[in-house]
């Protein structure tokens, strides 16, 4: 009799522990949520997505720095020189093999569109500067490549490229 | 040990109130009667200038909240109107930045003394980790600080370091927007920094009160490391300790006053005259001089190791430094803890030091040339200082004979 008594209220007991701590877990889940959510990007912020720009004003052997999602943008207008010593490369060369192909449009090599922010901590590299006839960045020593790709120092990545679009031949949609 | 009141109330009131919330006799037997070793050198005074720079930064920082704007377009302005237009600003801004500094001053040397004297060891291991985790919050406090002037270095100090969250391999990136509440600093990023700036120094003072109450419970540690025995070793701290502190706060606000006064600026970088421009980076961005040394060991880091690219291992290697601070107690297993009578400890801890001072001034170079073979050899020394040199010593080292008591050592002293 004590034995089964004591059996069976300490399972139902154990049960209800377990249930009413399992709701409590998730109601203060679901309150909590809500009050880190907010921390995330706000609509304000992720309208402003997607930007048209005319390269056609940039002259050969010039890029121009413009914003996109509070982001600088690099539009370089490339050299041929520079394209050539792109595609010259070997790939196991790169320490993030990409080719100069992938990181362009066919039929738009010479226009190199990279988020502007270093891949190790995000300052923004200075151009024609560094070692191998691209980017520099002064913050911590990386050098990328005429094709934005990182060739040495602390940036494990090569610059972002962003997704985008030739929509004639001189309008590019970032986004 | 805190089992030492002679309080007794006198008045009726004071019975009254100590037999409801017994304010008075806590306060007389923690800050009056508080049995302290009687060896208490100079370096046991920056506990009591801590509580001081804790309590400037925040009657300060309270009052430039009053006149400050957290606003992309007004916060630089903001600042200049605070140095120039409200009353006694200038000195009260000065005041609050300097005092940024001479905080990490005396938490540098309050943390240095701990290392040296042993004051992490058992029985004093959770005194020791609060210590740390107050300065880590106070290295976030002081980070997020740095914004708010929303000059060049404070937008690409921001930048920089946001960007540590996304070398966390895959949520990285959506954990970087979280932070920032964007896809770069911007008002959402300062917004949230003011809020978390005004509210981290009382979290700061709630654990100081912990680390007090830890150190309540043991005692002081002292220059011999010898606990203490008796009575004879010990003074009341007040007024002995509440005399020498206060001699030695007043000691520590000359050079404060001096920066404030006559050069409230030396510390900070003049990029961060120039309002922010996230479309320009500064040629060389520098850190305040109080985080050198552990952004030495995040670029230091300029390899993969294994699976581990460059990125994360920088930050890792960061993070991992604040890690060893943590987990000294158990690596320094040695029953002696003051250094002076460890004779082969002396020399690997002031080689410790120097080359802490070291990472400090390569956190300052360009990465470049020299610098960025001295920053690994650096980042080496202060690893192998605690993964190897401390673990090694306290099994090996051969230390001098302790005095029996304080009381004897200061006897000692005397005759010799």
């Amino acid at each position: 009799m004590a034995t089964h008594s004591e059996h069976s209220s300490t399972n139902r007991r154990d049960f209800l522990y377990v249930a009413t701590g399992a709701v409590g877990a998730v109601g203060a889940a679901s309150v909590v949520w809500p009050l880190i959510n907010q921390l995330n990007p706000d609509a304000s912020t992720l309208a402003l997505a997607s930007i048209e720009f005319d390269v056609s004003s940039i002259p050969e052997g010039q890029s121009v720095t413009i914003t996109w999602r509070g982001l600088p943008v690099f539009v370089r207008h490339r050299t041929a020189a520079e394209i050539e010593e792109a595609r010259a490369v070997p790939l196991s060369d790169l320490k993030d093999p990409e080719t100069d192909e992938q990181r362009t449009k066919p039929g738009h090599e010479q226009w190199l569109i990279m988020i502007a922010n270093c891949t190790h901590l995000g300052c923004i590299p200075v151009g024609e500067a560094g070692d191998f006839d691209g980017w520099f960045c002064p913050c911590h020593g990386s050098h990328y490549d005429s094709a934005g790709r990182i060739r040495r120092g602390p940036a494990p990545l090569n610059l972002v490229v962003p997704p985008y679009e030739f929509v004639s031949d001189t309008l590019v949609q970032i986004g | 040990m805190s089992e030492h009141s002679t309080y007794t109330p006198g008045t009726a009131v004071e019975k009254w109130l100590d037999d409801r919330l017994p304010v008075v006799r806590f306060a007389k037997e923690h800050l009056m009667d508080f049995p302290t070793p009687k060896n208490l050198n100079y370096w046991w005074t920056f506990g009591a200038i801590l509580v001081m720079c804790l309590g400037v930064q925040i009657v300060t920082g309270v009052i430039l909240a009053m006149h400050y704007t957290p606003n992309v377009g007004l916060a630089f302005d903001s600042v200049e109107h605070i140095r120039r237009d409200v009353n006694g600003g200038r000195i009260i801004q000065a005041v609050h930045a300097v005092g940024a500094s001479m905080f990490f001053v005396a938490l540098y040397i309050h943390m240095f003394r701990g290392l040296f004297y042993g004051s992490y060891k058992a029985p004093r291991e959770i005194i020791w980790i609060l210590g740390v985790l107050i300065f880590i919050l106070t290295v976030a406090t002081a980070f997020m600080g740095y914004i708010l002037p929303w000059g060049q270095m404070s937008f690409w100090g921001a930048t920089v370091i946001s960007n540590i969250f996304s070398a966390i391999p895959l949520i990285g990136e959506n954990i970087k927007q979280l932070v920032l509440g964007g896809f770069a600093v911007g008002n959402p990023t300062l917004n949230r920094f003011f809020s978390l700036h005004y509210l981290l120094p009382f979290v700061i003072a709630a654990i100081v009160a912990l680390h007090i109450w830890a150190l309540h419970v043991p005692g002081n540690n002292n220059p011999i490391g010898v606990e203490v025995k008796d009575g004879r070793d010990t003074v009341p701290f007040h007024p002995y300790y509440t005399m020498k502190d206060l001699f030695a706060m007043v000691l520590f606000m000359i050079p404060f006053a001096w920066f404030v006064f006559f050069a409230p600026d030396i510390l900070g970088h003049p990029d961060n005259y120039i309002m922010a421009n996230s479309q320009v980076t500064p040629a060389h961005i520098v850190p305040e001089w109080y985080l050198l040394p552990f952004y030495t060991i995040l670029r230091a880091i300029d390899f993969n190791i294994l699976f581990i690219d460059s990125k994360l291992g920088g930050v890792i290697a960061m993070g991992g430094a604040l890690v060893m601070l943590l987990i000294v107690p158990w690596l320094d297993t040695g029953k002696v803890r003051s250094g002076t009578f460890r004779p082969v400890f002396k020399w690997f801890f002031a080689l410790f030091t120097i080359n802490f001072v070291a990472l400090t001034y390569l956190g300052a170079q360009p990465a470049e040339g020299i610098y960025v073979v001295l920053a690994k050899v650096c980042t080496a020394i202060y690893f192998l200082y605690f993964l190897v040199v401390l673990p090694v010593l306290s099994r090996i080292e051969v230390t001098k004979p302790l005095p029996t008591s304080i009381s004897e050592s200061v006897l000692g002293k005397a005759n010799a």
